[in-house]
């Protein structure tokens, strides 16, 4: 049935990706302590990015997938930050 | 193949493939919220901050780890199907539904709480608020009820996956259904990864 | 398998039968067929309730309805024609009946879903219908429910809300579907470039329906929301923002307009070649006009709210990119034009339909071009001049394209052949009472004729009167194509397995297709549009 070998993670993997994304999530709720002001939400985003970019490669097993289909994630998000992008053309000079 | 039923069981690229796609429709779902969201902030940044003080935290990182963690155990179930240990992947899987169950509980208690307060849409206390702590509030319910229901569905979802274990149609040979179970658990986490920092990590 | 009742082949139509078979089947073309009677069902009805609407314009003041009941009318006739009949039109009949077929596939990646987004579809249409007759009035938003009036209006609106958030659910499913069709299901051989182009085209409007549609979805879900639960993301009152609430609507609903348009634009790619018996003229060109049209499609939004007060930054930067849209537009009429140079060009009816279709899309493509820049759109915005601009090319393009797809495949599909005569006795009624039921509309919109009004100054009243016969000329042909093609499709002449002398993959199968399509799996050695023996018929 199936014509190519998947990509088997081992649960060590599986437990250390969950480490790091603990971690991550300590330092997102620490961080709202200290005061970067406007830069606090952008710092919250780039650590929820960093770990759906880490669910995205293991859990999902992304890494372990065809180019193809890493590109189509890919553009998906780009897409929609696009999206968003043009959406503030408007708002931000509103 | 000549009969008149055409499918066979789909393989494994396709099927999985077509959850893909799926997937992307759930992420632009969520996107129409968080363009909503983001507006919205950058318009009333004040009372949403005000507003998300209001939330508790502590329920919000509790919910947190406890999806990252059930995110890593339906992880753990495919590695073992995979390896052709299917009372383990059984058990990881419940383990999920559990932890499933955890998530809805809080979200329970969390929800209540805002109820008894009164602060829900359209209620006498939410009429004397400011514009940005209604929106906030409108976007807290709608996005967590939107992402609840799909803890939901993952559930039941997964709960099928358990079942088909059990009767053998999901197997080390054939466990498509497993991976695109897991793939929509994972999606339900990508959703919460960015809803926490959002809705309760405000300063 | 043998049965000895009948001389005719077994194929896809007569291997089972009842109506149970039709509406549990799973084989592709038995969907598209079921999504063509239920599309041509509604499209009837609609069309209808837009007669009536131009016999109530026949003169000024109140003619045969009252301003509610036409307020009623042009919303279900939107929701009908856009979500019902035109989003899912070419795609979900043409492109399930052939996508399979022209790739060398048996059937699609998963025919179970396929048959599933039909009951999906039919759902929604019932729901659409039943929000029109459920007790309460219809709704009377227009197909656009814009906020704020859709959060208050006392009408049906949220029953019309699920019925576009279901329709747009089927419509998901199927852009789905072809997606991992095409990538995953191709015969061997068929590599991306010897793909024919009607496949093309529905690869570039699928991404758009997964990626376009849930914005949608989203939206109407919060309008339901505001309305249910009072929580006014959309209502100024409680802070909300009625504009965003038309940057999330068209978000969707302008690449919508390229879910309609681009199959359509496939469908006269396939039949230029054919009735030239000249391949394609630049297909690379083509294909990449397809996803660019895709692509910029997706970003152009905004150029529906001019008039609702964006910044103005964000205005110059949609209708730049408007203009940017119409290159790739350009690029398929000219390949189209330069395809048909030089070749037999044999006008049967199909291609009558696709030469009058680059007509009406090209007119409908540049007044898209003068309501895309900035300064006239501020004096046609809302007028007729749009309404009879977004004809030209949802009808006028994407209906005749329709048309021309029937009359294309016709054959194929039913084994037997309609009534040349009568196809170009009853295409010279749509192309004429078309022309005249729209155009007078752009005249009377630049002179100021605002849209959706039951009455009008009595100075409009030719335009007006002009453009009710020509809708009467229209559905007079309407009606003459429909019964030349539902009795020949069961008292034609039997027509062969290629009667237009097409190269593509469904003309070297029987008509109709059997059951499997193919009996053994084609392998694909070159590319799609090679004509060794020129016909000289």
């Amino acid at each position: 049935m199936k014509n190519q070998e998947n990509h088997i993670s081992s649960d060590s993997t599986n437990w250390t990706v969950l480490l790091i994304l603990l971690i991550l999530t300590t330092i997102s709720i620490l961080a709202i302590k200290i005061h970067l002001g406007s830069f606090t939400v952008a710092l919250a985003l780039i650590i929820a990015s960093v770990k759906v970019t880490i669910v995205l490669t293991y859990f999902m097993h992304l890494k372990f997938e065809n180019t193809l289909l890493r590109l189509m994630v890919g553009g998906v998000f780009l897409l929609f930050a696009i999206v968003i992008a043009i959406t503030f053309i408007d708002y931000y000079f509103r | 193949m000549s009969s008149t039923e055409h499918s066979e069981l789909i393989d494994s690229d396709t099927g999985k493939m077509g959850m893909w796609l799926f997937l992307f429709t759930e992420l632009f779902l969520f996107g129409g919220l968080f363009i909503v969201y983001a507006v919205m902030r950058s318009k009333y940044a004040e009372d949403f901050h005000h507003a998300a003080l209001e939330l508790n935290a502590f329920i919000g990182a509790t919910n947190t780890v406890v999806l990252l963690v059930s995110s890593m155990t339906v992880a753990m179930s495919l590695t073992a199907i995979q390896q052709n240990r299917a009372n383990k992947a059984i058990g990881l899987i419940f383990i999920t539904l559990i932890l499933a169950g955890v998530f809805m509980v809080n979200k329970y208690f969390e929800w209540g709480h805002k109820l008894d307060l009164h602060l829900y849409p359209g209620s006498d206390v939410m009429r004397t608020l400011p514009h940005g702590e209604i929106m906030f509030f409108g976007l807290y319910f709608m996005m967590t009820g939107l992402h609840a229901l799909h803890v939901i569905i993952g559930g039941i979802l997964l709960t099928v996956v358990i079942f088909k274990i059990k009767s053998g149609k999901v197997h080390q040979g054939h466990y498509l259904l497993q991976e695109n179970g897991a793939l929509y658990w994972h999606l339900v986490d990508l959703i919460w990864i960015f809803l926490f920092p959002l809705l309760y990590l405000i300063t | 398998m043998t049965n000895s009742s009948t001389s005719v082949p077994l194929n896809y139509l007569n291997h089972q039968t009842g109506l149970w078979s039709w509406l549990s089947s799973t084989d592709h073309k038995r969907i598209g067929l079921l999504y063509m009677y239920s599309i041509t069902i509604f499209f009837c009805v609609a069309a209808i309730l837009g007669l009536l609407m131009r016999i109530e314009k026949i003169a000024p003041g109140q003619t045969i309805m009252s301003a509610q009941t036409y307020n009623g009318m042009f919303t279900i006739h939107g929701i009908i024609m856009i979500f019902i009949v035109v989003i899912p039109g070419l795609a979900a009949v043409f492109g399930n009946i052939l996508l399979p077929i022209m790739i060398g596939a048996k059937d699609v990646a998963f025919p179970k879903l396929n048959l599933f987004s039909w009951y999906v579809y039919i759902t929604g249409a019932f729901l659409g219908l039943y929000s029109q007759f459920a007790n309460g009035h219809s709704p009377d938003t227009g197909w656009t429910f814009y906020v704020p009036y859709s959060a208050e209006a006392s009408s049906n609106v949220v029953i019309a809300l699920t019925a576009a958030f279901v329709l747009g659910f089927a419509s998901i499913l199927t852009g789905l579907n072809f997606i991992v069709t095409i990538h995953r299901m191709r015969a061997p051989g068929m590599t991306w470039f010897r793909m024919p182009l009607f496949p093309w085209s529905l690869y570039a409007t699928a991404w758009i329906q997964i990626l376009a549609t849930p914005i949608i979805g989203i939206t109407l879900l919060m309008v339901i929301a505001e309305r249910t639960f009072h929580i006014g993301f959309f209502d100024p009152a409680l802070g909300g923002d009625p504009v965003l609430y038309q940057h999330l609507f068209w978000i969707y609903s302008h690449p919508a307009v390229y879910v309609m348009i681009l199959p359509a634009m496939g469908v006269v790619t396939e039949i230029f070649p054919t009735f030239s018996q000249k391949p394609v003229f630049g297909y690379v060109p083509i294909v990449f006009s397809s996803m660019a049209i895709a692509l910029v499609g997706y970003f152009v939004w905004g150029h529906h709210m001019f008039t609702s007060g964006m910044s103005y930054e964000s205005r110059w930067f949609f209708s730049f990119l408007t203009f940017l849209v119409a290159i790739p537009s350009a690029i398929k009429v000219f390949n189209w034009l330069s395809t048909m140079y030089g070749g037999s060009v044999d006008l049967k009816p199909p291609l009558l339909f696709a030469i009058s279709f680059i007509f009406l899309f090209t007119i409908g493509g540049f007044t898209g071009l003068t309501l895309g820049s900035l300064a006239t759109n501020i004096q046609l915005h809302n007028t007729d001049f749009v309404v009879a601009h977004f004809h030209y090319i949802i009808f006028g393009g994407m209906g005749f394209a329709f048309f021309a797809a029937i009359h294309y495949w016709f054959p194929k599909i039913y084994g037997r052949m309609y009534n040349f005569k009568w196809a170009n006795i009853s295409w010279g009624f749509l192309f004429v009472g078309f022309n005249l039921l729209y155009f007078p509309l752009f005249v009377i919109g630049i002179q100021g004729m605002p849209r959706r009004y039951f009455d009008y100054d009595p100075k409009f009243q030719t335009g007006e009167m002009l453009s009710t016969v020509g809708a009467f000329i229209l559905i007079a042909g309407l009606f003459m194509m429909l019964a030349n093609l539902i009795y020949h499709s069961r008292k034609g002449a039997v027509a062969t397995a290629n009667p237009w002398h097409g190269v593509t993959l469904e003309w070297q199968i029987p008509s109709p297709p059997p059951h499997e399509n193919f009996d053994e799996v084609p392998v694909i050695t070159r590319d799609p549009y090679i004509f060794d023996n020129p016909q000289t018929n």
